[in-house]
């Protein structure tokens, strides 16, 4: 097999060193579901990261849990790109299942890493290999039976290491970091880690011209993924409710919700929690409870995904009409049932819009980023007490269960927005209450809380039709009444949902739209595009109802692609029922395989001045 | 002869230790049929909250959907409630009371509301342990849909139509039983004055309370052979023992011969004195309960009464260890974390 490494224009030209590609590559490492690979790949991640070096890192895994191949894939540049690509420079084949097919993914002249023990390729001559005495390493460590395998997964962090040159000491931070300070378990890893480096040091030549070096472009930045960030936003939201239901890919925001909790909002003298965290019996139980517990005035969530939201949706439907504040976090992935459970999507967003029976429109926000998740974590609360209806959180897997580089959290810099809620003292001044009158003309009504001992306070809850005062009612002028208000009320949700982000290019003539996280591949394809002549504008929405500056955008424009991973283009329709009048210039780009989008799809895919 | 009583205070007449008469109980007028039982549940609902001295802003009320589920705007208009889904009013119920623990929780469901569409989360609220008084009015119909059968309608019952319902009924206090719920009880709408002592004992009782009470649809299911008629309650009820519950701060004579009752303490101290009637039982012998439900139904009686009580269960309110300010009035600054802890999350993750 050939070993040399092709040459690359964009690099050094001297003939007598070796070519070198410095902070950019995307290395995968194939695994067999359940081995315990976690750890290694964290420790490499992290540690690119603290060498200052931009990365993203995406676990592709099945719906198993033992025995299936998985992949994790870690992309460094050094332009601080994030998207999924659809080839990669390095591979780390540990699963001999898919050996030959990992192979395939490579570049030419890309480099893989492999246990000596698998049979030598005969595919590729193009790649350089580097065979790994995975086995041999092991038995001279001796690891305890039961850790066996999983320490062996650290020979490849060892070798890796070694040939691209990333710093032992970070990847010995990066494990402080993964086994939250515990110096036994560190050492553990490091053992095997040190002994596979050594070993590759003296026995390998490096014959790629992969590298990495120390930059500084993740200075105070954080590496995390979307749930944990949503999960503590929530908590600096003053989250004091939540009931869940377990499901991929929205399980860890609950979970980490039960971690940070009892460090962050136990009563310092009594140890009572100021919070309560319910693991319910299924969705429909999760709706309820996370609604009981929004009426009698808690702040108050839930977090689920596509087939949750289904059960949930007659809940949903009657917080709506009872104007109860609540926020619902959808972590979005494939299709009914069992679907593609462990793949991204955005295919909830038409569905979520409508959630219910009858006339419901929901109010939506969505994150592309971590620091994202945590501001609208929190802002989500505020929203939904000074709406008085259910908000929707519209991240996905790719962003929910992956690993991104991020701003650190801010503080919220605001206090919590509680809405028009009257206690005794207000109806006492008043003297007069209807649960459902509009005073001010903005569509919110005032509401009181349970316990409220004012004689006026009282009003009762329900689905069936209410007149202003709560009272049960039939009258049709009642029911229309009821449904304009409502209506009047999404419209002025408009003025405090966040809007969107507008990026510039001079000489534009197109624009583009996405939400959420086609953001990286469209950050990247409009670099790309605009190298080739072809400069963008670009408008990431955050929220729904649309603020003014969407339409305005299209207005701008006499093309508009809409970037979207679902079938349907189902955030295009909603801009065209938004902006009818010119609902033949938006074009749908929708990207539905259960992989992120990539910035050389929608390169390839945005043609202007052609049919769409 | 021994004598169970409470201190009180002064107070004119016809006036709790709140200072509410018992016309500050009610609620709107029911919409149910003339004669429906769940009328006469309401008004022992109204009598027992009076006589229990509730604070009407201190408890909420929730129910699912059926005739049954109406019923809460008829009584305790001064008490928030809230009509949820049909057979959900448990996670409602549990989502409010965490969220504020400082109410007392009343739900009324339906034997559809709870043994058919609901009987997932009424298990799961009993197991839970959710500080709710649970009463189910038992008819064994759909009223409201016009009268198809529940999940406890009676084998062999038929339907206006002439058909025959082929399957054994659910009965909901085995349910609870076997869901290790602390306080269950059935009765009969029919014997009001055991249907306010047994709702009196469940507000008193800090966990889930079932009340199966057989509550006649006179309109759908009131042939004397149903189980579930005002004839067959009447001719059939055989109470398991003679109920009074004291409340604290009150003044109760009950007279007593030695051994010929039970007093037990609740959570809030009030005492239910249990008089002995004509069998032997055990109401903290969860399997006693279970045989006896079973003797009765193979016996074709209505045994009714408290058939378990077990006050020593933790309720989720004790388990989820909640701080004693409700979580629905904790103020901004212990909701939201002080800035210098965010400053050690970010560094955990950098």
């Amino acid at each position: 097999m050939s070993q040399q490494p092709v040459q690359e224009s964009l690099t050094s030209t001297q003939p007598a060193e070796p070519p070198r590609i410095v902070n950019d590559f995307s290395m995968v490492v194939a695994t067999i579901n359940g081995s315990g690979s976690q750890t290694s790949n964290m420790a490499l991640i992290r540690a690119l990261f603290r060498m200052g070096v931009p990365v993203s890192g995406k676990n592709l895994f099945p719906s198993n849990i033992q025995g299936l191949p998985t992949w994790f894939t870690i992309r460094a540049s050094s332009l601080g790109y994030t998207a999924r690509r659809e080839k990669v420079e390095i591979v780390v084949a540990m699963n001999p299942a898919t050996f030959l097919e990992d192979l395939q993914t490579l570049v030419p002249g890309g480099v893989c890493f492999y246990p000596d023990h698998f049979p030598a390729p005969k595919e590729r001559e193009d790649v350089v290999f580097y065979p790994m005495p995975v086995q041999s390493l092991v038995k001279e460590i001796d690891p305890p039976k039961e850790l066996r395998e999983y320490i062996s997964n650290m020979a490849y962090v060892g070798i890796v290491a070694s040939i691209l040159a990333i710093e032992l000491d970070e990847i010995r931070r990066a494990l402080l970091t993964h086994f939250r300070g515990k110096e036994r378990a560190v050492e553990s890893n490091m053992k095997m880690i040190a002994r596979a480096h050594a070993w590759a040091e003296t026995q390998l030549t490096k014959r790629d011209p992969y590298m990495v070096q120390r930059d500084n472009q993740t200075e105070g930045m954080i590496l995390i993924d979307g749930n944990t960030a949503g999960a503590l936003g929530s908590i600096y939201g003053g989250v004091s409710f939540a009931a869940w239901y377990p499901i991929t890919p929205a399980s860890s925001l609950p979970e980490s919700l039960s971690e940070y909790l009892p460090q962050l909002r136990k009563e310092k003298d009594t140890g009572r929690a100021t919070y309560a965290v319910v693991q319910a019996e299924d969705e429909i139980a999760a709706a309820g409870m996370t609604i009981g517990a929004g009426w009698m005035g808690a702040r108050s969530m839930t977090a689920t995904s596509g087939p949750g939201l289904s059960l949930m949706a007659e809940y949903v439907g009657l917080a709506f009409f009872v104007e109860v504040p609540i926020v619902i976090w959808d972590v979005q992935r494939m299709g009914p049932g069992t679907g593609l459970p462990t793949r991204t999507s955005q295919g909830d967003v038409m569905f979520v819009r409508y959630l219910g029976h009858g006339d419901t429109k929901h109010v939506m926000l969505f994150p592309a980023t971590p620091a994202e998740c945590f501001e609208f974590g929190w802002r989500a609360f505020d929203l939904a007490e000074r709406l008085q209806t259910p908000v929707f959180v519209m991240s996905d897997l790719d962003l929910g269960m992956n690993y991104w580089m991020s701003d650190p959290f801010e503080y919220p810099e605001e206090p919590m927005d509680r809405g028009k809620v009257l206690d005794a003292d207000d109806l006492e001044q008043i003297g007069t209450f209807g649960r459902y009158r509009d005073i001010e003309g903005d569509g919110i009504a005032y509401r009181t809380l349970p316990g409220n001992p004012h004689p006026l306070a009282t009003w009762f809850a329900r689905g069936t039709g209410h007149n202003e005062n709560a009272l049960y009612s039939e009258r049709a002028e009642d029911w229309a009444g009821n449904m304009e208000r409502l209506w009047r009320k999404l419209d002025t949700a408009r003025d405090f949902v966040p809007r969107p982000v507008l990026f510039r290019q001079s000489g534009a003539r197109i624009g583009l739209i996405g939400y959420g996280t086609t953001d990286p591949a469209i950050q990247e394809a409009r670099d790309r595009l605009s190298a080739a002549g072809v400069p963008t504008n670009y408008l990431r929405l955050r929220s729904i109802p649309f603020t003014h500056d969407v339409r305005a955008f299209i207005e701008e424009h006499d093309e508009v692609y809409v970037i979207e991973m679902n079938t349907d283009g189902q955030m295009r329709q909603l801009l065209q029922l938004e902006v009818p009048e010119h609902a033949a210039r938006l074009r749908s780009l929708s990207y539905n395989t259960g992989l992120p989008v990539s910035a050389r799809w929608i390169v390839a895919n945005v043609r202007p001045g052609k049919e769409g | 002869m021994a004598t169970v009583t409470g201190t009180t205070l002064p107070r004119p007449a016809n006036v709790n230790l709140v200072g509410l008469e018992r016309t500050d109980y009610k609620g709107l007028p029911s919409t149910l049929c003339q004669g429906c039982g769940h009328n006469s549940i309401s008004s022992q609902i109204i009598a027992a909250c009076y006589e229990m001295s509730v604070a009407p802003e201190r408890l909420v009320k929730f129910s699912g959907i059926g005739c049954s589920s109406k019923s809460p705007a008829y009584f305790l208009s001064r008490s928030f409630g809230f009509n949820g889904l049909h057979g959900r009013m448990p996670s409602l119920a549990t989502g409010a009371l965490l969220a504020n623990r400082s109410m007392k929780g009343i739900g009324v469901s339906g034997d559809g509301d709870t043994a058919s569409i609901g009987i997932g989360q009424f298990i799961h609220l009993l197991r839970r342990n959710v500080p709710l008084v649970y009463i189910v009015e038992n008819n064994g119909v759909y009223g409201l849909t016009k009268g198809q059968f529940s999940a406890t309608a009676d084998k062999g019952a038929m339907l206006k139509k002439g058909e025959a319902n082929p399957f054994h009924p659910v009965d909901i206090c085995i349910e609870a039983l076997a869901a290790n719920c602390g306080f269950v009880a059935r009765s009969f709408a029919g014997d009001p004055r055991q249907v306010k002592e047994l709702i009196k004992a469940a507000l008193s009782f800090e966990g889930t309370a079932v009340l199966d009470i057989i509550s006649p649809c006179v309109t759908f299911n009131n042939r004397d052979e149903s189980t579930k008629s005002y004839a067959w309650g009447k001719q059939h009820e055989d109470p398991i023992h003679d109920m009074t519950v004291i409340p604290i701060r009150e003044e109760i004579e009950v007279e007593l011969e030695p051994g010929e009752a039970t007093t037990v303490e609740m959570h809030d101290g009030s005492r239910v004195v249990l008089k002995k009637l004509e069998r032997q039982y055990d109401p903290t012998d969860r399997m006693a309960a279970v045989t006896l439900l079973e003797q009765a139904r193979v016996n074709n009686e209505l045994l009714t009464g408290l058939l378990y009580l077990n006050p020593t269960q933790p309720s989720l309110v004790d388990i989820g260890n909640l701080a004693l300010t409700p979580l629905s009035e904790l103020a901004e600054d212990v909701l939201r974390p002080a800035p210098a802890t965010l400053e050690l999350i970010n560094a955990e993750f950098r």
